[in-house]
């Protein structure tokens, strides 16, 4: 592309430009499939494949972050929030970069914070087994955020499809499957959570499993409230007329119009299945060790850390989870806010 | 009325029978029995069993017996108010079941006893003036408390009540017998992360009334503003947030399973982790449908006593 064909490009500002919904979308998709590809498939990639799939995702993060505070700049809310999830997702894209040592490494065991022992300086401590603290601390992001969004994202495609149905197709659909739904909402969340977990197994995609059959039914009954609503608008009207087919209409009518409540419903849900995630794995009946994630590292520091000194061990991790949900709900309260006044 | 309260709970008594057959069908299988046998014998001992040993093991624990009939016999106990017995404990479900809840019982009692006033209070002055500083404090406090999950809330007071300030124990296991100073880090967890959300949830309501007509009305009469706060606002401003503190109930059963098993109390979230990390199919059973009958029960009364408080709707 010559000088002169860029003089002939409309004249809209690249701040703008980029804010436009397909860019948001593409830079997403360059920082969400790196992440997920290393945390879930890290094992099958190999080593060199494994050193560089994250490079990519760590410009797109940061584009991002900017992209998102200068959009939502009008709700203080909504740019705390948004900071302390992105910092979370880039301590989580540029973990291998950093200059931490091995997260596994057991180096000196209840070496307490801002100790120098072997030629390491645990910032934050050691715990029991000698791992240093800060390391095991920011790796632990990755797995608690890549598996707890995918969660999410599923139980958000499963909840939203049957809500869809339930509320524009109606009749049987409808009743059929608001009664599945009803059998699983009266289950308190956690009785379900276990009695699947236990019977699947404990790992990381049963608990995708596990979270899709518990949140998808309250999605399910959002999503078909706000379909129910949609659905006698003149739009859906006019493409029944035109003669599109159901399920057109409603992923490409009815979804977009409802995205509102359901985004700010996602960042609070998103908070949720942090909380899951982190307490199942506490209960034994999450992700599996070796690899750190903070419920891991409170559910192995319950048995020797109950002590005033080596309180460093439950505390980091505690703050560091409460700090991530603390931001997905103020990002929902941000978001909220902002939808309410325009 | 009658006919909303029959439906409904004809409803319940289906959905939990459903439940108890799909639960009976899941624990049928055999890696479920292997996990009961690991379990009470040990991995080496069911590893070096004979089949024929294994067999004969199964016979003697009734797991033999294809689990259509297992479960039409344990129904047939159940209405009888048999709920079979623990394999773990070697005890009657029943009376493990009724200990265990009475613990936990006693818990959401105390929670509730404080999570009530505290969060009705704060919503209620955060509401009366909205977007004045009392309002915005609130909104911080709850949104911070409810940020925090009950495991980083546990962890936090347990570091500064117990291992900083050695005020209270750490743990409430309580096997030198009764202490009360035990339950105070438990019942504080629970009524931190959820006062929160009731607290938020009041606010809304209360804020949704001083907005309305009414109000003005009085207000702009020369009623003292206590008067119009105490006899006009609240009667409507408490509507809702009934329903939402009987709904809790239902958070409360899973907030308590993470709670006792970090603080050790031997209530019931304990043994349902306990027994379904062991296999103890009729304890599972008997819990699971406790927990399914309190929650449901919780939104039926939540459903009908809002019908009852609110006479703008009456469900036909």
């Amino acid at each position: 592309m010559t000088a002169a064909d860029l003089a002939l490009q409309p004249a809209l500002p690249l701040r703008l430009r980029i804010r436009q919904a397909d860019s948001i979308v593409a830079l997403l998709l360059l920082m969400w499939i790196p992440l997920t590809l290393y945390v879930m498939f890290g094992s099958y990639l190999g080593d060199t494949l494994k050193n560089i799939v994250l490079l990519p995702a760590i410009p797109a993060t940061i584009a991002l972050y900017l992209i998102a505070v200068t959009s939502w700049r009008e709700s203080p809310v909504a740019v705390i929030g948004a900071t302390l999830v992105f910092f979370w997702l880039f301590v989580a894209v540029s973990a291998p970069y950093l200059p931490l040592i091995d997260p596994n490494r057991p180096i000196a065991p209840f070496a307490e914070v801002g100790a120098f022992k072997k030629d390491h300086w645990f910032l934050l401590g050691a715990d029991f087994k000698g791992r240093d603290m800060l390391s095991r601390n920011l790796w632990g992001c990755q797995r608690v955020l890549v598996w707890g969004v995918s969660a999410t994202l599923v139980a958000y495609a499963i909840g939203a499809f049957f809500g869809l149905i339930a509320g524009y197709l109606g009749g049987w659909w409808d009743q059929g499957i608001s009664l599945i739904c009803n059998i699983l909402l009266s289950f308190p969340v956690m009785v379900l959570f276990i009695l699947i977990l236990n019977y699947l197994g404990p790992s990381g995609f049963n608990i995708v499993i596990a979270v899709t059959f518990a949140s998808a039914p309250a999605i399910m009954r959002i999503v078909r409230g706000l379909t129910l609503d949609t659905k006698s608008r003149d739009y859906i009207f006019a493409a029944q007329t035109r003669g599109e087919h159901p399920l057109r209409i409603m992923i490409f009518e009815l979804l977009p119009n409802a995205r509102g409540p359901i985004i700010v419903d996602a960042c609070l849900r998103l908070g949720y299945t942090t909380v899951a995630i982190t307490t199942l794995t506490f209960l034994g009946l999450g992700l599996q060790p070796p690899d750190p994630d903070w419920g891991l590292m409170i559910k192995e520091s319950t048995k020797v850390a109950m002590v005033w000194k080596f309180s460093y061990m439950l505390l980091v991790p505690a703050l560091s989870v409460s700090s991530l949900i603390l931001g997905f709900n103020l990002l929902a309260d941000g978001l909220r806010e902002m939808s309410l006044r325009d | 009325m009658l006919k909303l309260l029959a439906s409904r709970l004809l409803q319940m008594i289906f959905i939990m029978s459903v439940i108890s057959l799909i639960l009976f069908a899941i624990f049928d299988s055999d890696k479920f029995k292997k996990q009961i046998a690991v379990n009470e014998l040990g991995g080496f001992a069911v590893s070096a069993l004979s089949d024929q040993d294994y067999q004969a093991w199964l016979q003697k624990k009734g797991l033999q017996v294809p689990f259509y009939e297992r479960y039409l016999n344990w129904a047939s106990g159940v209405a009888r108010g048999d709920f079979g017995k623990s394999f773990e404990k070697n005890e009657s479900v029943a009376g493990l079941l009724a200990t265990r809840l009475a613990k936990t019982g006693l818990l959401a009692f105390w929670v509730f006893a404080l999570m009530i006033p505290l969060s009705l209070l704060f919503g209620v002055i955060a509401g009366m003036r909205e977007g004045s500083f009392q309002d915005r404090l609130t909104s911080f406090i709850s949104v911070l408390t409810t940020s925090l999950p009950e495991i980083a809330t546990a962890i936090i007071l347990t570091v500064i009540f117990a291992l900083g300030l050695r005020w209270l124990p750490s743990n409430a296991a309580m096997v030198n017998g009764w202490d009360w100073r035990a339950l105070v880090l438990p019942v504080l967890t629970l009524v931190l992360y959820d006062f929160g959300y009731v607290a938020r949830m009041t606010r809304a309501s209360m804020a949704e009334v001083m907005g309305s007509q009414y109000i003005r009305t009085a207000v702009l009469k020369g009623l003292p503003y206590r008067r119009v706060i105490m006899r006009h606002a609240l009667r409507n401003a408490l509507i809702a947030p009934f329903t939402i503190i009987v709904l809790q109930l239902n958070w409360l059963l899973s907030g308590v399973v993470v709670v006792e098993v970090f603080f050790q109390y031997a209530g019931f979230g304990k043994l349902l982790l306990d027994a379904a990390l062991y296999g103890d199919i009729y304890v599972i059973q008997a819990a699971t449908l406790v927990a399914v009958f309190v929650a449901v029960l919780s939104q039926i009364i939540s459903d009908v006593g809002y019908t009852f408080l609110n006479p703008r709707i009456r469900f036909t």
